[in-house]
């Protein structure tokens, strides 16, 4: 290892516009080539210490700071921000953002054409960044046409262009389904192996980050920097749990069966973890004390499809013969790949779209002539951002608003919404604008906005998208709350986790079909269905069968319904 | 979701041409053809435009849609125009030659002249502005404002409108339909301040998650080094040809002659009642 | 939000696609037969003053144009009389609401007042003179239909910007982060 390339010493931060400081008093070096993960919950100051690292503070930031960063010996207050970027490339969140060109050529091309680099060198270089990545055969496309995972790629390749000797990732996972989440974290790696760069990785999703190995991870806790050691070491350790950040979950399971485990058992990664015979008789002991839970009685069926044919105007066929049944009281996820049909599934649902042949009933009534309005007061749609929904400023005004467009009279409104508050746990905020909550608070907002109409069903896209591990857990315990008091939920997600937690059912798209319908653990132990819908098994399957344990299946259902019962005790 | 504009590949020698002489092009011929009134100039331009979309293996039934719009609107402009002034011509031309009826809605030959060049010169605008818009890629479009011209900065603030005009498209819809659910409405069904207030509900999240977008970009933009020098380079300019250099010559040529005639004729109109 | 002059840039490319799709999909009927309501005003209004004056002005041209070039110019080509108008209208919003600052959240009733005065003024400045001026110069069609015109949609455009105007800005300042002492009712 050399000499360090990015250093902080001592550097404290305050934003301008905050009363408190980000960051406090952090000491850190990268160095060249390493591979760094920092980890931590929402507002930890993990995204602020990656604008530390990129410049934007203190050049587009402002704030007051004391002590230094430096990049390759110099401190960022005295290089401009485009100097830094010629040593530290950034490949942010949000892909669409980052994609300011018009097709992927010029995308990639962006930095260059900002460097005047003229012809044939500039065409020269971005047909070498883009074959890097893979997206040589994509060149001429426009962002519309791809995935998110090959907008990433695009992003990579325009920070690829220039030699950049630091790779820095912001949530490189946020929006991506598991499988192509996976193969981000596997080219990240090729990546820095070819270009020898130092790569660090922002994530709070400690276990996708783990797939392949990390040098060391930082993780940080209300601004500060709590540990700074191997994964194996912290993986070993205590501090994980109690820094709101998700462990891996054989980690969780080896836990709950009573191993010990030390960081020379290198528990990193499953690939790498060294299991002692005893170790294994305890999972394999646990597996067996551990009882099943009940199963939930049948109740009617709610929602049925019966072959739902679907093409968009420009021929696309989205659905082909699509056919489900939901149960009253239910609580299940829609999972599979972008273009398999979910969507469209749901604007069949509310109305939005008309489907060309086959059935939707809902509680025995065919939905055929239901107009947008009616359905919305049997079904209940909760958009994926909430910021897309709130139009009031006021909380209580947002939960009224559909009543008031129903012109309810106000009296009734009141009791209502008022009533509507009390259950999502929003009494104490009523007179709150909407802008002082949180994010977890303004989706409870929006999902009371919608329960205010008293639907049946509630139909939510990716309720927990970006969440950290708390925020997770506040919305999905919320929900399964509401699902306690009777309303049937339906989930449309790319969540493994939450599928596995909180789902009674995964019903499974590919390509505008139902493929599979059936228990989460069932769905994610079984490799056609995995790869068909770009999911990933989980790791308590691998765990299971690293431990000689031959119903890998049963082992996994048995994790969650124990992991729930201690949730709630 | 149809692309919005509406750029059709094909390789033919409009296509071949480069953005910034199209645009230039589009400018010089839509200035001439502003001018000038001569109804035998204006007859030359509407068939050269139509020759001109010829050459670009441009079909009709390619832009049917849009041609029948503007057939549809000439009618209707033309109405009104009539409504409005019936004895435009009169005034304009200075003669009264009455074809039948009396009173305000006299028809005349002046009017009736007056329409058919309103309409001529609609067609020898119209056909330019499609032969531009199905000719030209739009990542062009940007390069092509810079290259004659236009501040990068401003030229790349075009290019962005046009990279982020589907998203927010798909963003209203999405936005707009699950608003629908929750009751809003901006049929007629509603009084207008009702009305304006439901779409307030639509566009406040729409606008203000844009806000959001500034920022994110922006700083996308600053780490990649926009905004670094004096110029910048464009992935999509291409080098000006002979053909380039003739075609802005033309169309200055056709500008000079349009002043020139006006000169010449005393008038912006050309005057057969004479 | 921060401050740097590539942020203008893009909110000048935000605030024209914006402008476009408002003006391009978004169907309000108006209660004339036959015509919407122009939404976009009240985001150029909304956006002048944000982000002042030369944003307004392009935003304004630039979204304009584009709106007459995804028509094919179908409407008799580019109206680039109407398309200066738009953009002297963001101008004119942009010069009269300097003093506004809805960065730091506020907008009060003062600043409600500046904010329409300054709209329908740059309205009235651009539907009612600009507009029609450059049309007679253009088009040569009779002054009366120009000016009826540039009424109809000046009035129009003073009333949408009024409402979604006003309600974008405070929608947008009361969304900014402000230290206070909110409390928890029980």
């Amino acid at each position: 290892m050399s000499d360090p390339i990015i250093q902080f010493d001592h550097f404290s931060f305050q934003y301008h516009a905050q009363s408190a400081p980000t960051l406090h008093d952090i000491s850190l070096s990268i160095r060249k080539g390493e591979k760094v993960l920092i980890c931590g919950p929402s507002g930890c100051g993990k995204s602020t210490l990656g604008h530390c690292i990129n410049g934007l503070i203190p050049h587009s930031y402002r704030g007051e700071s004391t002590g230094r960063v430096t990049v390759r010996g110099r401190s960022t207050a005295e290089l401009n921000i485009f100097e830094i970027s010629r040593t530290v490339g950034t490949v942010l969140q949000d892909t669409d953002g980052q994609f300011v060109g018009l097709t992927v050529a010029e995308d990639i091309a962006f930095a260059l054409e900002n460097d005047c680099v003229a012809d044939p060198a500039l065409h020269e270089r971005v047909e070498k960044a883009a074959a890097l990545v893979g997206v040589e055969t994509h060149l001429s496309h426009a962002p519309g046409d791809l995935s998110g995972g090959q907008k990433q790629r695009v992003s990579l390749a325009g920070i690829l262009v220039d030699d950049v000797e630091v790779l820095l990732f912001d949530e490189p996972l946020a929006n991506l389904d598991p499988a192509t989440g996976k193969a981000a974290i596997e080219l990240i790696d090729e990546i820095q192996r070819e270009t020898g760069a130092a790569v660090i990785i922002i994530e709070h999703r400690l276990e996708d980050v783990l797939h392949r190995h990390v040098d060391r991870v930082i993780l940080m806790g209300e601004g500060r920097i709590l540990a700074d050691v191997t994964p194996d070491e912290l993986l070993a350790g205590t501090l994980l749990q109690r820094s709101g950040i998700r462990e891996p979950l054989y980690i969780t399971a080896l836990k709950y069966a009573g191993v010990r485990l030390t960081a020379d058992q290198h528990p990193a990664s499953l690939d790498t973890i060294r299991l002692s015979e005893d170790d294994k008789a305890a999972v394999r002991d646990w597996f067996r004390r551990t009882g099943a839970a009940p199963e939930p009685p049948d109740t009617p069926t709610l929602l049925q499809a019966r072959d739902i044919r679907f093409a968009y105007s420009n021929g696309r066929e989205a659905l082909h013969g699509l056919s489900l049944t939901l149960r009253e009281g239910e609580m299940s996820a829609v999972v599979g790949t972008n273009g398999a049909g979910k969507s469209t599934f749901c604007k069949l649902l509310c109305g939005f779209e008309t489907q060309q042949a086959g059935t939707l009933s809902f509680a025995g009534e065919d939905m055929a002539a239901l107009s947008i309005k009616e359905r919305a007061d049997r079904i209940g749609y909760v958009m994926q951002n909430p910021n897309q929904m709130i139009s009031q400023t006021m909380i209580f005004d947002e939960v009224a608003l559909g009543l008031r467009m129903r012109r309810i009279p106000e009296e009734q409104v009141r009791e209502r919404v008022e009533a509507t508050l009390k259950i999502c746990g929003l009494w104490p905020f009523r007179n709150w604008p909407v802008s002082a909550l949180s994010f977890g608070q303004k989706k409870r907002v929006t999902i009371a906005a919608i329960l205010v109409l008293e639907p049946k069903l509630i139909l939510l896209d990716e309720p927990t998208a970006g969440q950290d591990y708390r925020h997770y857990t506040e919305i999905m315990e919320f929900l399964l709350e509401l699902n306690r008091r009777g309303v049937t939920v339906l989930m449309v997600t790319h969540d493994m986790h939450l599928m596995l937690e909180y789902a009674r059912r995964a019903i499974v798209f590919s390509d505008g079909a139902v493929i599979a319908d059936a228990k989460s653990a069932e769905v994610l132990t079984d490799g056609d269905v995995i790869s068909r819908a770009s999911l990933k098994e989980t790791s308590l399957y691998a765990l299971a069968r690293l431990c000689g344990i031959e119903d890998g299946r049963g082992f996994v259902a048995r994790f969650i319904d124990y992991e729930r019962e201690a949730a709630h005790r | 979701m149809k692309p919005i504009f509406n750029y059709i590949d094909r390789p033919s020698p409009i296509h071949a041409l480069t953005g910034a002489t199209k645009l230039c092009c589009l400018l010089l011929w839509s200035f001439a053809a502003m001018l000038t009134f001569d109804t035998r100039f204006v007859i030359a331009l509407a068939v050269l435009s139509f020759v001109l979309l010829r050459l670009s293996m441009i079909r009709l039934s390619d832009v049917s849609f849009l041609l029948k719009l503007t057939i549809f609107f000439m009618l209707f402009n033309n109405l009104v125009l009539f409504l409005f002034s019936p004895q435009y011509g009169v005034e304009i031309y200075g003669t009264k030659h009455v074809l039948f009826g009396s009173g305000r809605f006299t028809l005349t030959q002046e009017q009736l002249f007056y329409h058919l060049n309103q309409m001529l010169k609609c067609f020898a605008m119209v056909p330019v502005v499609l032969l531009f818009v199905c000719t030209t890629q739009p990542s062009e479009f940007a390069a092509s404002l810079n290259r004659i011209g236009v501040k990068y900065t401003v030229a790349y603030s075009v290019a962005l409108a046009l990279r982020y005009i589907p998203d927010i498209q798909r963003e209203y819809h999405e936005i707009s339909q699950a608003q629908q659910a929750r009751g809003i409405e901006m049929s007629k069904k509603e009084s207008l301040v009702r009305r304006l207030k439901s779409a307030s509900a639509i566009l406040i999240p729409l606008i203000l998650s844009s806000m959001d977008r500034i920022e994110i970009i922006s700083n996308a933009m600053e780490l990649r080094g926009f905004g670094k020098n004096k110029k910048r380079s464009w992935y999509m300019a291409r080098p000006f040809r002979a053909a380039d250099w003739l075609s802005m010559v033309f169309c200055a040529l056709l500008l000079a002659a349009a002043i020139i005639l006006n000169i010449h004729n005393g008038t912006r109109f050309w005057n057969p009642f004479l | 939000m921060k401050k740097s002059p590539i942020v203008t840039v893009v909110a000048i490319g935000i605030g024209a696609a914006l402008f476009f799709v408002l003006g391009r999909f978004v169907i309000i009927p108006s209660p004339v037969p036959n015509t919407n309501i122009s939404a976009q005003y009240g985001l150029l209004a909304f956006m002048a003053a944000l982000f002042g004056p030369l944003a307004g002005l392009l935003i304004g041209l630039i979204g304009h144009a584009l709106i007459d070039f995804s028509w094919g110019g179908s409407f008799g080509g580019i109206w680039w009389s109407w398309v200066i108008a738009s953009a002297v209208c963001g101008l004119i919003m942009g010069i009269g609401m300097k003093k506004i600052s809805l960065t730091d959240g506020v907008f009060g009733k003062k600043d409600v007042l500046r904010f329409n005065l300054s709209q329908i003024v740059a309205h009235i400045i651009c539907w009612g003179g600009i507009a029609p001026a450059l049309d007679v110069l253009i088009y040569h069609e009779p002054t009366e239909k120009l000016v009826a015109q540039g009424l109809m949609a000046g009035v129009a455009n003073i009333v949408t910007t009024a409402i979604i105007g006003t309600l974008l800005c405070t929608a947008y300042a009361a969304a900014r982060p402000k230290k206070g002492s909110l409390k928890e009712e029980n």
